[in-house]
């Protein structure tokens, strides 16, 4: 790998990325840095890809074009082992947490511990407690996945992505269909182990208010390019009609609120034509 | 009157085109699905080492696998057994030759109906049940969530349900003819006055233990085989919403169904072909 | 993960009693538990003619079975059928002059080899021979020479 031309800070590097799922094109010649040790936000209304992006970088999807490094590997230039091994280094926090439902609790948090340590059993029950306890749910170590709320899921879905102490985390839309409670209570974690484990993190999201709080640093992609880029505070003074649509969050602008159609009198008036 | 015929024409053939553009592209989904599917039978393949270090995994499947279908397979069994004896004694009767009966029911089990039977109730009970658990674990983004965890799934999850299919489904065929011949004796021999003797020894002088038996518990390694197979790839390969998972569940079940039977005529050609 | 041992009893007892029928089926019903049980020796027998005889069918005595053919071949020197008799060695005392014939065990049923001992001193050996057999019944012959000789009579 080439390392001279990352930037000295960059952890993950994406230049040039394209990719497309089926005829529509998802990302359209994309460039973006992750800075280490920073939480760095990914925005955009659903539907733009986010969480492709996120395999994209886990390398379980391949671009079309354009090149994906993470601490100085080329992702998609791996082999299948070395692919592996970086994965472990690796955290991801998925949307819907994707806990193991066949086991427990402590089982899904020992599980990645388990899988690729030969730790003896009590040093994993301690680990395992501890990462429990860094999510505040040292307590729920035995219920099952379906006895928890979806807060709590996505809390121990952390404590497991943090078992094998990676060097970043990806979380996929943390804050979605949370209670104003858990979300804080998410936010506040997130913040926090970012900031005593020396991750960098990476949030993919389309929560506005949540991701601007903790967030060293904001893409907003639309439409396969990147709109508008900055601090949160840049962000929200950003020039941009569209920005400021999908920050305040406006019903019109250059969003428009109707699906493109033809005019609604002309439509109304005519006899219509039977399909199919 | 003639461009109307010529629109007509058009028509037809339109409609024409469209059917052998649609034909022509599910022959060619059909294609690439059994490739994906051979593809995955190899990763799954692949994985029986890592499984053999680590029994574990296999002993919890042979559990939701083969204990839970222990039920449904015996009782079938038996009410099988059962029926032909019944059956095989009005028709044996007619011909005064009621002392084969025991040929007539421990051959039409051994050979056949074990093996089938059996491979169909588990591919109803155990497949369908697979192909829910590994949609779903799909759906939930489970597989993935392993993967980005640097743990295989097909290693971790599929091989082991794999591996406990095909251990389970000889020990179920087995156990249905088993429990079939004892139903049908209970009922020939028991309710009907056949020979209790006559049943077994002329059933231990018609019936090979290595043209039939074995080549029943060939047959039901197959379809264990298959069966699993099935399953599992149905289940990975699953459109991962709720409504792809049902689908998928009800394929398991039409094509497990399909492939047995499919497969049980060429196999019988096969194995009692020369006799 | 509790329930484990439970888990562990019932898979033992799945796969114990799945072996048990396999092994009920080789034994009790299949021809495995009369073969293995003994050791045999081997004679042969040349029939003009052995019928519907297959490998495996019953070789009796008095009614009592007492082992199975083996092998049959054709002879293309002597135009014979060849079998060969497993016979079980607890029944080691067939005398030399034992008489062979392919009977049919009634109307429509299988053909079997029934052994007729007879009164020689000398012992059959293992890779002896039977000089004297009685072919197959063929029932279109037997028909066939009834309605020849009765025809004959009547002239």
């Amino acid at each position: 790998m080439d390392n001279s031309v990352l930037p000295q800070n960059s952890l993950i590097s994406v230049k040039n990325l394209s990719f497309s799922r089926g005829n529509k094109k998802i990302f359209d010649d994309i460039s973006l840095e992750f800075e280490r040790g920073k939480i760095t936000a990914i925005m955009g209304p659903s539907g733009t890809g986010k969480t492709t992006l996120l395999k994209l970088i886990g390398g379980q999807l391949f671009p079309e074009q354009g090149t994906i490094s993470v601490d100085g590997n080329n992702v998609h230039r791996l082999r299948r082992s070395e692919l592996y091994n970086l994965r472990k280094r690796m955290g991801m926090l998925f949307q819907s947490g994707a806990l193991l439902t066949g086991m427990s609790v402590f089982d899904n948090v020992a599980f990645p511990l388990r899988e690729h340590t030969h730790l003896p059993e009590s040093m994993i029950r301690t680990l395992v407690l501890m990462k429990l306890q860094a999510v505040g749910l040292r307590g729920a170590r035995d219920l099952m996945p379906n006895e928890l709320s979806g807060g709590m899921a996505r809390r121990i879905a952390l404590a497991r992505a943090i078992a094998l102490d990676p060097m970043m985390i990806m979380y996929d839309e943390p804050f979605t269909g949370q209670d104003p409670i858990s979300k804080g209570a998410l936010v506040q974690l997130i913040k926090s182990l970012n900031n005593i484990l020396k991750l960098t993190s990476i949030i993919v999201s389309h929560d506005v208010l949540e991701t601007a709080a903790i967030a060293d640093y904001i893409y907003v992609i639309s439409e396969g390019k990147v709109v508008g880029q900055g601090r949160p505070e840049d962000i929200e003074q950003s020039e941009s009609d569209w920005v400021q649509q999908f920050m305040t969050g406006a019903a019109d602008g250059p969003v428009h609120f109707h699906y493109p159609a033809k005019d609604y009198v002309d439509d109304l008036l005519s006899t219509g034509k039977r399909y199919g | 009157m003639g461009a109307l015929y010529k629109q007509n024409d058009c028509e037809e053939h339109k409609k024409m085109i469209a059917f052998l553009d649609h034909l022509g592209k599910n022959t060619r989904t059909s294609f690439t699905k059994l490739g994906r599917g051979t593809f995955f039978l190899l990763q799954t393949l692949s994985g029986i080492l890592s499984v053999l270090i680590r029994p574990r995994l296999l002993f919890n499947q042979m559990y939701s696998v083969g204990v839970l279908s222990f039920l449904i397979i015996t009782i079938s069994g038996l009410f099988v057994g059962m029926v032909l004896g019944l059956q095989g004694y009005y028709i044996l009767s007619d011909f005064g030759a009621e002392e084969t009966l025991g040929v007539m029911v421990a051959a039409s089990l051994v050979r056949e109906l074990g093996p089938v039977v059996a491979a169909l109730l588990f591919a109803g009970r155990a497949g369908s049940a697979l192909t829910a658990e590994i949609g779903l674990m799909k759906a939930t983004e489970q597989l993935s969530g392993m993967e980005m965890m640097a743990v295989d799934p097909i290693k971790r999850i599929i091989t082991p349900r794999f591996l406990a299919g095909l251990l389970s489904m000889p020990l179920l065929a087995g156990l249905f003819s088993a429990i079939g011949i004892i139903g049908g004796q209970m009922v020939g021999a028991g309710l009907l006055g056949v020979d209790e003797g006559a049943y077994w020894s002329q059933m231990q002088a018609n019936l090979d233990f290595q043209d039939d038996i074995i080549n029943g518990v060939i047959k039901s390694i197959v379809f264990g085989f298959v069966a699993s197979w099935i399953a599992l790839f149905e289940g990975y390969d699953a459109i991962p919403t709720s409504e792809g998972v049902s689908r998928a569940t009800t394929r398991t079940v039409v094509n497990s169904a399909f492939s047995i039977l499919g497969l049980d005529f060429i196999l019988t050609a096969l194995m009692f072909g020369d006799n | 993960m509790q329930h484990t041992s439970t888990q562990d009893t019932l898979v033992g007892l799945f796969v114990a009693s799945g072996i048990v029928g396999l092994f009920f089926l080789a034994m009790q019903v299949s021809n495995l538990g009369s073969f293995t049980a003994h050791d045999s020796y081997t004679i042969t027998a040349r029939f003009e003619n052995s019928g519907g005889l297959k490998v495996k069918s019953p070789v009796s005595s008095a009614g009592v079975k007492i082992g199975r053919v083996s092998a049959i071949s054709f002879d293309t020197k002597t135009y014979q059928s060849v079998v060969q008799l497993n016979i079980d060695s607890q029944y080691n005392t067939l005398p030399e002059d034992t008489t062979a014939s392919v009977f049919t065990a009634g109307l429509l049923g299988e053909q079997y080899v029934s052994l007729e001992a007879g009164g020689s001193d000398e012992l059959l050996q293992d890779g002896g021979q039977i000089e004297i057999t009685q072919s197959a019944i063929i029932l279109e012959k037997a028909i066939g020479q009834f309605l020849f000789k009765s025809a004959s009579e009547k002239k």
